[in-house]
């Protein structure tokens, strides 16, 4: 049982996904909050905003540390996630402000479900990738 | 008998029995409110709903429901209003009995007047009336649009003895008997259901009066006379009155031989009025009739006798009575009409058909069964028809709820507006049909009359928050069902007593229960803070672009005169702010010879120079205002600064009125330059006329957001842009989108073009004396199962059915998706409830409620004979400039043509016909969508190839968004009509008894010009007359006053007022269009060779352009790609 860089990656993996499911159950809460009114769209927004890049940052962090570890597989399944998030982010509503969200839109029903879904499948990934890092870690603790 | 009668008609329209012992007779009339309540959810335990009802659609100030609200607890009415309470309970309740022979009974009250008492008849409701004999009472009623004839109550009180007879169980076999042949005649196993459905035949005369009652038609009985005032032609010289009222009134009936006028445009079927028309609209004695009803142009005859209009409408039912009884006189009228209307070869022939048809008709049943359901959507083929658009106005289709007193009641098509005359019942049958669903709505329309209620307790349902409305079941004199979420409430005392008779018993005669439109004078529990008065906040570009041109000349000329009319009472406030680089503060501080202005140079972190007298009470600073507003126009002459800081000026408006809320009105002349919010110029000139679009939307977000900062603080920001250059419209636009503010556009302005002048002097008029609504907030409610999917205007949208609307004007339209989320299929009927909560100008807090009801339909073609064409048209203009804003401009288009593609292409799978339909079959109430959507194809928002400057591309996109459908409708595709021959066209009375031609409307192509024409072009903004080249000299003189031809100069913008037949007529017609109008039109009048002759031919939009197809191409290519 050595503590190799690949098993630091994946706690730190392990860790940061931890902080990413908490964001996408936010996220979730706060969609559904909007979509029973009991939110104003611009409070929502403004708490919503500040917190999409850490949450893309975040998960870049550690798949630059799987990659760095050399764990592709790992990584590869993170790939289409980064892919969104950075075609999501070039493709936002023209705002001054970090984020993703926009007040005067966002009451769309398109939009609203969207963004539902979009927290849902989020956590449903994080979670399941979570139990993986788990099991990466373990496994890349007992394998040497 | 004859009061008991009167009665009885009063009180049947508002869907509740009588009160005076007739509820047994009445018992048929249990399917409430065109509702059969056993056949419906409502019939189960609200108590569950209740809990599904989201807690959103409770009001923003859910304050708790005062005692006064509650229902009171030992209430005692008077014995004889409660039994007949108690019966009525009963009978509504337990549907079923009734019901257990329900092919009786739905004719037996068919006769409302009857004088019968209580006791005389037995306590179950089956009537005993011979079936066959009532059956044919009902036709005749209705036929004979006599609304219970003599003959009809004497025919009842021959069979009264019978009533006690054992005769019941013969009669009802008789009709039993009968009905198997009714059956087998229709072979439709519909048949029994509809039977039971059928409710209450409406007589004929109801049906005909309720475009007169409802004024969907803008028709000049209706029209205020006072609005004559501002029209084009004031002069005080000429006596308009009665001097001249008199003399048309012999004319045109004499001059006017009932022999078909000649035309001057002989080799197109133009569809002029003819003389048929005129002879019948000279002989009816009404004043002003109103013009033909779509319904019955669009409806074979046999639909138009249709007597129960109930929820569904088959084709093959209304056949019922046309196979059973012959036909009536006044329809076999309508049909030479009709073909009148319609030019086109085929379709007349089948009307032919149809007149021959009628006499075999006992005959061959089945096979005509399948005939009318062709007919009832009486489809024609579009290749083949070039003139398409109908003579007179195009009517909106009527809803049609089964129950005239709902249909009357129902909201005002003007007002509210729904892309189907009938909703589908579920999200699969929708996308079979290819249709959007959406609602129009111009929530605070300029209204005639509307009624006006102060009451302490306003009745709402408790679960959603409804307002009660002319749709709600009564479940007993107590208690109401709510029919958006089905939960019964109780209805407070109050709401027994009758304001206008002054009397207590009957809740039906409420004026809410009356009227779908009502206003309420909101209780204190409705303001989340007192009113807050008129704050109006002008801010004005004084750079030297806007000096240039011109337009703070007109604006302080026209606010000068204007100022006494300004919306608000004693505590209106009144601020200005100019701007350039700099901006100057105007202090108009009590004790003030003149203004002070103050000039901030710092623009990047705004301040007020002084904390208050910026913004300063109207009347008491009347003096200094004046005196401002004449100092204005010259105070920047001599200024070169060409900086404009619209941005910071905004914010310094922000910070004046955030305390209050109100309204910033901006003149903005030049691009936003300099401080916060500053632009740089994104379009470039050479890519005007490009296929791709770029810089539709902001460049930055600065606008929104401070928009909506303005909308949390009940600010409204409007926009005159008055611009010689690009000003990059999509990004300060935003200001006024998200504030629901308005844009007003002139691009190219200069103060010395007068007709620009005088149309902006006119819209600034309107602008600033027109209602104005604050701190307003709108909620639609829609029955459980639909919901609002997007919408469209100038809002920002606070949850997922309110929106904000920091102010409301009478213009403003706004657009809805609607989405079905459940399946409608147990429902008959679903309503959407507009909510408007304002404070009027004079501070008090107001609620106007709309609500339309709208059955729901099964099956496709149904549906697809339901669409209202203009609404579809209106919807899908917003829907397509979201598209080009989110994806692009070619996608926009794209869509509207796959739009025209799908819904033929489902007409056609609905026709069954195969594949072999030559041509592009549509349906009537279909036909105009192919040929707006060509237009819409070459607005100036949707067009590429020309060359369209961006700006105006924008504003053309914010109209789209916002104007009110009917001036949306004449933007896109505007009303042509040939002026030249006044004389020779019928002539229609107005309420002051000036006589209005009625020229035909004309396709807007070229070959519906003549040289020898004058044609009128109503843009609604604007009208151009275009004066053919060989146009009779008799017109050049006696209509315009000019000398010859080449005498017209490119400047005529007015029509002189003349003394001469010809002129009046012109006047009156043009006086007419502008009556329908928030304020009249310009008028420019053009040679056919003058330079400007260009603004009418490019308006031509059938033709074909260099870069645009014809409509006929249009419809080719369509043809290629429906399958």
């Amino acid at each position: 049982m050595v503590f190799n860089f690949p098993a630091f990656s994946y706690i730190i993996a392990l860790i940061g996904d931890a902080f990413l499911i908490f964001f996408s159950l936010f996220h979730v809460i706060a969609f559904d909050e909007l979509k029973t009114d009991y939110k104003n769209p611009i409070d929502q927004c403004n708490s919503l905003n500040p917190l999409v890049l850490p949450e893309y940052l975040l998960h870049l962090l550690f798949n630059v540390l799987f990659a760095a570890a050399g764990e592709w597989f790992s990584l590869l399944i993170n790939m289409p996630l980064i892919a969104y998030h950075i075609n999501r982010y070039r493709t936002r509503p023209v705002m001054s402000g970090p984020g993703l969200y926009d007040p005067t839109s966002i009451m769309n029903a398109d939009t609203l479900t969207r963004c539902q879904r979009e927290g849902w499948i989020k956590l449903a990934f994080y979670l399941l990738s979570f139990f993986y890092y788990l099991y990466g870690m373990i496994y890349s603790l007992i394998s040497t | 008998m004859s009061t008991h009668g009167n009665m009885t008609e009063q009180s049947v329209p508002n869907g509740l029995p009588p009160q005076f012992g007739k509820s047994n007779i009445m018992t048929p009339l249990l399917p409430f409110n065109g509702v059969d309540s056993s056949h419906s959810s409502r019939t189960s335990s609200p108590a569950n709903r209740i809990q599904q009802i989201p807690a959103s659609q409770l009001p923003p100030s859910r304050t708790v429901i005062p005692a006064t609200q509650l229902p009171p607890s030992g209430m005692k009415p008077g014995f004889s209003v409660n039994q007949v309470t108690q019966n009525y309970a009963n009978l509504s309740i337990s549907q079923t009995t009734p019901l257990s022979s329900p092919k009786i009974q739905p004719f037996g009250t068919s006769t409302p007047l009857l004088n019968i008492s209580k006791n005389d008849l037995p306590a179950e409701g089956i009537s005993p009336i011979h079936a066959q004999n009532v059956f044919k009472h009902s036709i005749q009623s209705h036929f004979m649009n006599v609304p219970g004839s003599a003959n009809n109550t004497n025919g009842r009180h021959q069979h009264e003895p019978s009533i006690q007879e054992p005769s019941n169980n013969l009669n009802t076999q008789n009709l039993m008997q009968d009905k198997p042949t009714m059956r087998q005649s229709l072979s439709q196993p519909v048949m029994d259901k509809q039977m039971q459905k059928i409710v209450l035949p409406p007589n004929q005369n109801q049906i005909a009066k309720q475009p007169i009652n409802f004024g969907s038609t803008p028709n000049i009985s209706q029209n205020p006379s006072q609005k004559f005032n501002h029209n084009l032609f004031l002069n005080q010289n000429v006596p308009k009155t009665t001097s001249q009222s008199k003399i048309p009134a012999t004319i045109p009936f004499t001059n006017t031989p009932p022999v078909m006028r000649t035309t001057p445009i002989p080799p197109q079927k133009v569809p002029y009025i003819t003389p048929v028309q005129q002879i019948q609209q000279n002989s009816i004695p009404q004043p002003f009739l109103p013009p033909p009803l779509q319904s019955i142009n669009q409806q074979p005859a046999a639909q138009s006798s249709n007597v129960p209009p109930s929820n569904i409408i088959q084709p093959p039912k209304t056949n019922l009575h046309a196979n059973r009884y012959p036909v009536s006189p006044q329809i076999q009228n309508n049909l030479p009409l009709q073909s009148h209307y319609q030019n086109f070869a085929g379709s007349q022939v089948q009307q032919q058909q149809r007149q021959n048809v009628f006499p075999n008709q006992r005959t061959s049943n089945v096979v005509q069964a399948g005939f009318n359901k062709l007919w009832g959507q009486e489809n024609l083929d579009l290749l083949q028809c070039p003139n398409i658009l109908p003579p007179t106005k195009v009517e909106p289709p009527r809803i049609s709820l089964g129950q005239e007193f709902l249909d009357a009641a129902n909201c005002s098509t003007d007002i509210f507006r729904c892309t189907m005359t009938k909703i589908p019942e579920s999200t699969s049958l929708l996308q079979k049909s290819r249709l959007p669903l959406g609602i129009l709505i111009h929530p605070f329309k300029d209204l005639d009359h509307l009624h006006v209620i102060d009451c302490s307790t306003i009745v709402r349902c408790r679960a959603c928050r409804t307002y009660i409305n002319p749709f709600v079941f009564f479940v007993d004199m107590k208690r109401w069902k709510c029919n958006l979420c089905y939960r019964v409430n109780e209805l407070p005392e109050e709401f027994q007593f009758d304001p206008e008779t002054k009397t207590y018993g009957d809740p039906s005669r409420r004026p809410e229960i009356k009227s779908s439109t009502i206003e309420y004078i909101a209780p204190l529990e409705y303001t989340l803070r007192p009113p807050q008065p008129a704050v109006y906040v002008f801010l004005l570009d004084v750079s030297r672009a806007a000096v240039e041109s011109g337009y703070i000349h007109t604006f302080c000329n026209v606010l000068t005169t204007t100022l006494g009319n300004l919306p608000g009472d004693a505590r209106t406030q009144i601020g200005f702010i100019g701007y350039n680089s700099a901006l100057h503060f105007y202090s108009l501080a009590d004790g003030l010879n003149q203004p002070h202005e103050m000039t901030v140079l710092d623009i990047d972190d705004v301040f007020l120079p002084c904390p208050d007298n910026l913004v300063v009470n109207l009347q008491e600073r009347k003096e200094l205002i004046l005196d401002l507003l004449t100092q204005l126009p010259t105070r920047f002459n001599n200024s070169y600064d060409t900086g404009s800081a619209l941005g910071a000026a905004l914010q310094a408006a922000y910070k004046m009125i955030a305390s209050t809320g109100g309204r910033i009105t901006v003149f903005q002349s030049t691009l936003p330059s300099v401080g916060p919010g500053a632009l740089t110029v994104r379009e470039d000139p050479n890519h005007r006329a490009g296929v791709e679009v770029q810089h539709l939307n902001p460049a930055n977000d600065f606008y929104k957001r401070l928009a909506l900062e303005c909308s949390c603080q009940q600010i409204a920001v409007d926009l005159f842009i008055v611009n010689s250059q690009y000003v990059d419209l999509a990004t300060i636009s935003g200001i006024s989108r998200f504030s629901s503010g308005c844009i007003y556009h002139f691009p190219l302005y200069k103060a010395s073009r007068i007709l620009q002048a005088e149309n902006f002097e006119r819209n600034l008029k309107r602008y600033l004396t027109r209602k104005i609504g604050f701190e307003a907030v709108m909620r639609i409610r829609c029955t459980r199962g639909l919901s609002i999917h997007t919408f469209h205007g100038n809002f920002f949208v606070k949850s997922t059915d309110l929106l904000s609307l920091p102010n409301v004007n009478p213009d403003a339209g706004f657009g809805m998706q609607v989405s079905i989320d459940e399946s409608l299929s147990d429902l008959h009927t679903v309503c959407f409830q507009a909510a408007l909560l304002y404070t009027s100008s004079r501070g008090e807090r107001r609620i106007r409620v709309h609500t339309l009801c709208v059955p729901v339909a099964s099956t496709l073609p149904d549906i697809l004979a339901s669409a209202d064409q203009q609404c579809i048209v209106g919807l899908l203009a917003k829907m397509a400039v979201d598209r080009s804003m989110q994806s692009s401009l070619a996608d926009a288009r794209e869509a509207f043509i796959n739009v025209a593609i799908d819904i033929l292409s489902s007409y056609k799978l609905s026709l069954n016909l195969g594949t072999d339909g030559g041509g592009l079959q549509v349906s009537n109430c279909l036909k105009l969508l192919p040929l707006y959507i060509s237009a819409l194809l070459k607005h100036t928002a949707f067009r590429t190839g020309t060359s369209t400057r961006l700006d105006d591309r924008v504003k053309a996109m914010c109209d789209m968004k916002t104007l009110p459908l009917y001036s949306l409708i004449q933007q896109i595709y505007p009303d042509l009509y040939p002026v030249h021959n006044l004389l020779e066209q019928s002539i229609v009375l107005n309420v002051d008894g000036e006589e209005i031609p009625q020229p035909p409307h004309l396709q807007l192509t070229a070959r519906c010009l003549d040289s020898k024409g004058a044609f009128l072009m109503d843009m609604g903004e604007q009208m151009i007359i275009l004066i053919g080249p060989s146009v009779s000299e008799v017109f050049l003189n006696e209509a315009l006053s000019v000398s010859s031809y080449n005498s017209i100069t490119d400047q005529m913008y007015s029509l002189p007022i003349l003394d001469t037949l010809l002129n009046q007529r012109l006047t009156n017609f043009i006086n007419h269009l502008n009556d329908q109008k928030p304020f009249s039109a310009t008028l420019h009048i053009i040679r056919e060779n003058s330079p400007n002759r260009s603004i009418f031919i490019e308006r031509l939009i059938e033709d074909r352009i260099e870069t645009a197809l014809s409509y006929h191409e249009f419809l080719q290519h369509l043809k290629t790609q429906v399958k």
